[in-house]
């Protein structure tokens, strides 16, 4: 199947995403081995030297580690995945709240609407 | 040296009113998947054409691998038409035949497992198979040569959307990061996400060369928005 994509956004950097997404969710845990460019590529059905571009990407941020002889693997670094983990909540509340701000509720309205759902 | 194809002042007039491609001067490099975009009648064809040597320009050059287009440079590229030429009672095995004695750069077993892929019977005869199947057909015998340049001419516009992925998927995979692979098409969302850069032409000009995530950075949309505002009637 191949991946959704948003059509306004780089699809570089929507890959990006996708696959820290996998990480930190456990799919690709840490120190496991990645799929080479091509079969991702293949998978998601997009230009291989676009996936190329996103795994650099990912290297860079150090959550993907290029071995010589053992291809890609995931960090070890299990900080570093949580780190990432955070980040990603956070960003994700920060939209909730905006929204939330959008139509006009309080901190303390969000807080209890919140626990409301969340059944506490 | 990372030039594939180079393009200098190329024009192309069918007569002096109608001018087909117009002045067009462009490199394109190895290693890329290529859209070629732009509406009816703007040109793309005559461009791919002249590529392949089946049209020869009025003015200006065009060079493969640095050999002028001639005969050496059939050899380099694989041209997949806008028609079909396969007509006749020859059976698909048949063809391979042919083409395994045409190419040295064929890969026969390439072929077979595509048509098994895609549930071809090699034995069917060509003027037994539906337009989409012989489609099909044409396709799997281009990408089955080991070729530096692949030209596509419409390859996807005649099949349905499942053959589609699979033809899509089929480019992605035996994608050589040597070869380079030119798509013209206005089925521009359907392979979007394939391509690395996209040629623009309107009126037989180049409009525009970019990536496709250049297009996405900048304009905040997908290319095929993008070229439905720069067309739009």
């Amino acid at each position: 199947m191949a991946w959704d994509m948003d059509s306004d956004r780089p699809i570089y950097a929507q890959l990006v995403e996708r696959i820290k997404m996998q990480i930190v969710s456990g799919y690709y845990p840490c120190g496991a081995k990645m799929p080479s460019v091509r079969e991702l590529a293949a998978e998601a059905a997009v230009n291989p030297n676009t996936m190329q571009r996103a795994f650099a990407e990912l290297e860079r941020s150090g959550l993907i580690l290029t071995q010589r002889t053992n291809g890609r693997t995931v960090t070890e670094d299990k900080a570093l995945v949580e780190g990432v983990r955070h980040d990603m909540a956070r960003s994700h509340m920060n939209t909730f709240v905006d929204r939330m701000r959008e139509l006009g509720y309080t901190g303390d309205e969000i807080l209890t609407l919140l626990k409301e759902v969340l059944g506490l | 040296m990372n030039e594939l194809v180079e393009f200098l002042g190329v024009t192309k007039s069918y007569d002096s009113k109608k001018i087909a491609v117009d002045n067009v001067t462009l490199k394109l490099p190895k290693g890329k998947i290529i859209g070629l975009l732009g509406p009816n009648g703007s040109g793309k064809t005559t461009l791919i054409k002249m590529m392949n040597g089946l049209l020869v320009p009025t003015s200006g050059s065009i060079r493969i691998n640095g050999v002028p287009v001639g005969a050496q440079t059939k050899a380099m590229v694989a041209y997949l038409p806008d028609r079909t030429y396969l007509t006749g009672n020859k059976t698909v095995s048949h063809i391979l035949d042919y083409f395994v004695d045409f190419y040295a750069d064929f890969s026969r077993e390439r072929a077979e497992q595509m048509l098994a892929n895609l549930g071809i019977d090699p034995s069917a005869r060509m003027n037994s198979l539906s337009k989409g199947t012989k489609e099909k057909v044409q396709l799997i015998l281009v990408m089955s040569r080991n070729a530096d340049l692949y030209v596509l001419d419409e390859p996807i516009a005649g099949v349905d959307p499942a053959a589609r992925d699979y033809i899509l998927r089929t480019i992605i995979n035996n994608y050589n990061p040597e070869a380079t692979v030119l798509i013209s098409t206005h089925l521009i969302s359907d392979i979007e996400q394939v391509l690395d850069e996209v040629v623009f032409m309107r009126y037989g000009k180049l409009v525009l060369y970019t990536s496709v995530d250049n297009i996405r950075e900048e304009k905040g949309k997908s290319v095929d928005a993008y070229f439905r505002e720069v067309f739009a009637c």
